[in-house]
């Protein structure tokens, strides 16, 4: 079937089988490798990608239910404020370790920042708590998520 | 499966009446044999109890919880990624009940879905509550949405995360009595004043089985 959405704001259309994972048309029909496989059960996060604003697992994600709807990932992420501070964020502090769960974490990281300007830690774990990082960079994922608050804020947040 | 209803005409089968007959004839000073205890009298046999039953399942209780988490699967064990209701039952920020669950189950992943997942309001959370427990919370307004009884048997009948509980998707376990048997025991429950069951039962399937 033939599915339009608009994707990190430009509209696309692709010619797929409707229960295909959003996933799979992400990184194969449309050649954004961006958004990492790490489960396909959504348990792990390493997916995530936005659809209408919402942080939901690509894995697991029929591409019929975007039809119509607003899609970001990775690839977008810097198209707005606060996707620019969490990737400035995940810079300054080095974040990254074997990379494989960050643009996932990025993504749900600026889910949160969308709805909460000032979480704490709890929230913060809260969020993030279906990101797994097999690498465990945890520490440095919620000092980065408080440095683009703090940078979304107009703090200097160092 | 249907879960068992105690007759007395299931019980000839078994012989079980004819035992109890037996049974009293012996006891010279006796009262005449009571097949109470065996054909009606168990709490579970109240009209309520078949309501319950269904109340208590893990398709409608993890759902339905007392806290501030959901539970998952038959065993009812706290939800992975530490799953938590959130201000509105929706969940929080980046961990949307709507980030995974969509409005069908998705069987590749195993995750379950229907319209509108979310969680009970803590109000219409029903862990820790006996059957007298469960009818009073859906009869109280103040818990139960603001819902009439009639209301209350439309969303039993209708919503479609009720239903969800005869759909669940693979690797979890259907509410194990057909759905019009469980409307059918609620309105029989309703139409005969919803009385509340005495406090101390707690009726389950497996008890039933
Ligand atoms: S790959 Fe989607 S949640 Fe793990
Ligand atoms: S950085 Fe390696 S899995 Fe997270």
């Amino acid at each position: 079937m033939r599915i339009e959405f608009t994707l990190n704001g430009e509209a696309r259309a692709v010619e797929v089988a409707g229960t295909t994972p959003l996933l799979w048309v992400l990184r194969e029909s449309l050649e954004l490798s961006g958004t990492k496989f790490g489960c396909g059960r959504a348990l792990c996060g390493a997916c995530t990608v936005h659809v209408d604003g919402t942080a939901v697992r690509a894995c697991s994600y029929p591409v019929r239910y975007v039809a119509g709807k607003q899609v970001r990932t990775i690839e977008g992420l810097e198209r707005d404020a606060v996707g620019r501070a969490v990737v400035g964020a995940w810079i300054d502090l080095d974040v990254v370790q074997c990379g494989w769960c960050q643009p996932g974490q990025c993504m749900a990281a600026a889910a949160l920042l969308s709805a909460d300007a000032s979480p704490d830690d709890a929230t913060i774990d809260g969020a993030m708590s279906g990101n797994l990082c097999r690498c465990g960079t945890y520490p440095r994922i919620r000092a980065a998520i408080h440095r683009a608050a703090a940078t979304l804020r107009g703090e200097d947040g160092r | 499966m249907k879960f068992p209803v105690r007759t007395p005409a299931a019980l000839v089968g078994t012989g079980v009446l004819a035992l109890l007959a037996g049974l009293a004839a012996c006891a010279s000073d006796a009262e005449a044999p009571r097949p109470v205890a065996a054909t009606e009298g168990a709490p579970s046999d109240a009209p309520f109890a078949a309501v319950a039953r269904v109340l208590r399942h893990p398709r409608c209780l993890n759902c339905h919880p007392s806290g501030d988490a959901p539970r998952v699967g038959d065993d009812r064990r706290p939800h992975e990624m530490n799953v938590a209701r959130g201000p509105d039952g929706h969940g929080v920020p980046a961990m949307r009940c709507a980030s995974c669950h969509l409005p069908e189950n998705q069987d590749l992943a195993r995750v379950p879905g229907a319209p509108n997942w979310h969680l009970a309001p803590r109000s219409m959370g029903w862990e820790g509550l006996d059957d007298h427990g469960l009818a009073e919370a859906l009869k109280d307004e103040a818990r139960n949405g603001g819902r009439t009884m009639a209301e209350v048997l439309h969303h039993m009948e209708q919503d479609p995360l009720v239903l969800w509980g005869w759909d669940p998707g693979a690797g979890r376990e259907a509410i194990p009595v057909p759905h019009a048997e469980f409307v059918a025991a609620l309105r029989t429950w309703i139409d005969g004043g919803a009385v509340s069951p005495p406090p101390g039962t707690t009726s389950t399937f497996e008890e039933a089985r």
